[in-house]
């Protein structure tokens, strides 16, 4: 589990996390949502220790993040931040070698070497494996760090708006591996969207953030409904049933 | 697990067969440049000497010859590998010591001790250069934190202003304290006065060099930047600690020891990135590699122009450099756009 308790975050006067107290991690795959500004990247930053809390306290499996050594939290958690750009030249087989540093500090057994393999294999990255990042289209480059983040095989995964820079095929394809890291290999995934119907299809529960805070916190039912959408947006929110499942029509 | 993805992983790895034949040509050019280095100056030692049992040869082989391609070779391998590490520290292709301020501080630090303690051992001289080189990185990496990561041409900018800065502080010192021309005689980069018992202050460059290559991974992983780094655990201020150290300490034994050669740090690292990439594991070899050949190279050109004289090292490294350092400016905007 991962427990935030009452973390509060301030840049100047803007509180990017006001007061928060959460518990994530206790279904495989929990959604963030929330408009820009909202503090979803704060809030993956402070829980993988990439900045530091003004106040309250993270815990992941009951240890403090603040006091548990670095390496140690490497091998349970992996974040993908939102923006990321490596002026190295590096080949994606070296970036998702890098996803195994904590486990095998640079010496990659034959174990590493198999997740290394089955990360590849995951990202449909086989015949991109030797070329350098910086030849890399977008959304490559994009599925790229998400198989450096599986590499790292760790319980947390903490994506921030993988599908950036995704066409329609990978997007659904990233999604439906997020599933199945959650369902066959037993990981909590933790993912901020900005497409509702995406977490509506995908996630197990949804949680929304609006002005550093928790304004929503439901399972996909309870989360799709008009006057739910409606508040965290400030604009209406339409849901219609298709196929037995709940979507969102937000385009007028 | 898939089959197709276990026989992937037993395959071997895809051969690059031109990066085998230019490793193997960096390799032949060390051994030939070495031997040639062994062979060239103005009294005669030739291989048939030395089989005819020439002592004075041999001598002049063993105190002279041998220690002046030693320090050669580890003073080009080493500040190559000093200007790969800052440049993942910095993560900026445009960065090495000379173009960050830490070899002139280094060089007040020569200053210095010259001037308090003008009897001090060359060890000590080392010693007080490498803490102003420590003093000057640290200096350097403080002052770009406000420069953003992607302004590629403001950081070095920033280097090469603090370095004016502190050169033209030296320069006012020396000046007032009469001792600008001994000054300018040492930090001109030349390798004409190595001889054993001179030289011996490069194996702390060439310690720092393992140093560099055990911890080459790290050296990677920092380059991704602190957020990567500290995803995947690493302690990204003692890394960055060590690389100061490593920095430092090449800068101030090269200095000491043959004075200021400037852009290898920056030539040699950007030639091998587009070669083999920037994983440091892969490239470090030929890095020091090739900056062992390249200052070899320079080296036996400054003995061998105006032969019987010597041309200072630092003028023929500077206009090769500079010339090869313009090729890759102006090849790597074509491709950026
Ligand atoms: N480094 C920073 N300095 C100052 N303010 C910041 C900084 N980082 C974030 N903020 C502010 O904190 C708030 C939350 O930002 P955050 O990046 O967490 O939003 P987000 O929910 O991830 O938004 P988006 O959907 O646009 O990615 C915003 O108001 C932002 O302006
Ligand atoms: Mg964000």
């Amino acid at each position: 589990m991962i427990a935030l308790d009452h973390v509060t975050k301030r840049y100047g006067t803007t509180a990017a996390l006001d007061d928060v107290s959460l518990t994530l991690g206790d279904v495989g795959v929990t959604a963030l949502l929330g408009p820009n500004g909202a503090g979803k990247s704060t809030l993956f930053s402070v829980v993988g220790r990439l900045i530091q809390a003004d106040a309250g306290t993270v815990t992941i499996d009951g240890r403090d993040v603040a006091e548990t050594p670095s390496s140690d939290l490497a091998r349970t958690l992996a974040v993908l931040r939102q923006d990321n750009h490596i002026a190295a030249r590096l080949t994606v087989h070296d970036l998702v070698e890098f996803g195994r540093f904590p486990h095998s500090k640079g010496r990659l057994t034959v174990e590493d070497r198999e997740h290394i393999e089955r990360a590849l294999d995951y990202l449909d990255l086989g015949p991109l494996r030797d070329r350098f990042l910086d030849e890399l289209s977008g959304g490559q480059r994009q599925r790229a760090f998400v198989a450096m983040i599986l590499a790292q095989d760790t319980r947390y995964v903490l994506l921030d708006e993988p599908l950036n820079n995704l066409d329609l095929r990978h997007m659904t394809e990233i999604m439906r591996l997020i599933r199945r890291l959650a369902d066959e290999l037993g990981k909590t995934v933790i993912v901020v969207l900005h497409d509702i119907n995406f977490a509506a299809r995908y996630a197990d529960r949804i949680v929304a953030l609006r002005d550093g805070r928790v304004v929503a916190d439901h399972d996909v039912s309870g989360f799709m409904r008009p006057e739910v959408l409606a508040d965290i947006y400030d604009s209406p929110v339409e849901v219609h049933q298709i196929d037995g499942k709940p979507v969102a029509l937000y385009y007028e | 697990m898939t089959d197709a993805a276990l026989t992937r992983t037993d395959a071997p790895v895809r051969t690059r067969p031109r990066r085998v034949w230019t490793g193997a040509l960096i390799g032949a050019a060390l051994a030939v440049l070495a031997g040639a280095s062994l062979f060239i100056g103005v009294s005669d030692v030739t291989p048939a000497s030395l089989l005819a049992g020439d002592t004075d040869a041999a001598f002049l082989l063993v105190a002279s010859r041998v220690p002046r391609t030693v320090a050669v070779v580890l003073a080009g391998a080493s500040l190559a590998i000093a200007g790969l590490i800052m440049q993942m520290m910095v993560r900026n292709k445009f960065v090495e010591p000379s173009t960050t301020g830490v070899t002139e501080f280094a060089t007040l630090g020569m200053l210095v001790a010259m001037v308090l303690w003008p009897g001090m051992t060359v060890v000590g001289k080392m010693g007080v250069a490498t803490v102003f080189g420590l003093v000057g990185t640290w200096v350097f990496l403080r002052v770009i934190r406000a420069v953003p990561v992607r302004q590629l041409v403001l950081v070095p900018l920033v280097g090469i202003m603090l370095g004016g800065i502190v050169g033209a502080v030296t320069a006012f010192f020396a000046y007032r304290l009469d001792l600008l021309q001994s000054l300018g005689q040492w930090s001109q980069g030349s390798f004409a006065s190595v001889m054993q018992g001179r030289y011996e202050f490069l194996w702390f460059a060439a310690a720092m060099a393992v140093v560099a290559w055990v911890a080459a991974d790290r050296f990677s992983v920092i380059g991704l930047g602190e957020e990567f780094a500290t995803n995947l655990g690493l302690n990204y201020r003692r890394v960055m600690a060590i690389g100061t150290c490593v920095i430092a300490v090449i800068t101030a034994s090269v200095l000491v020891t043959a004075g200021i050669i400037p852009f290898l740090g920056l030539v040699v690292p950007n030639i091998v990135s587009l070669l083999v990439g920037d994983n440091v594991r892969r490239s470090i070899p030929w890095v020091a590699g090739l900056g062992a050949v390249f200052v070899l190279a320079c080296d036996i050109i400054a003995r061998t122009v105006r032969f019987p004289y010597e041309i200072p090292l630092s003028v023929v490294v500077g206009v090769i450099g500079a010339g090869l350092f313009l090729w890759l400016l102006l090849r790597k905007g074509s491709r950026a756009h």
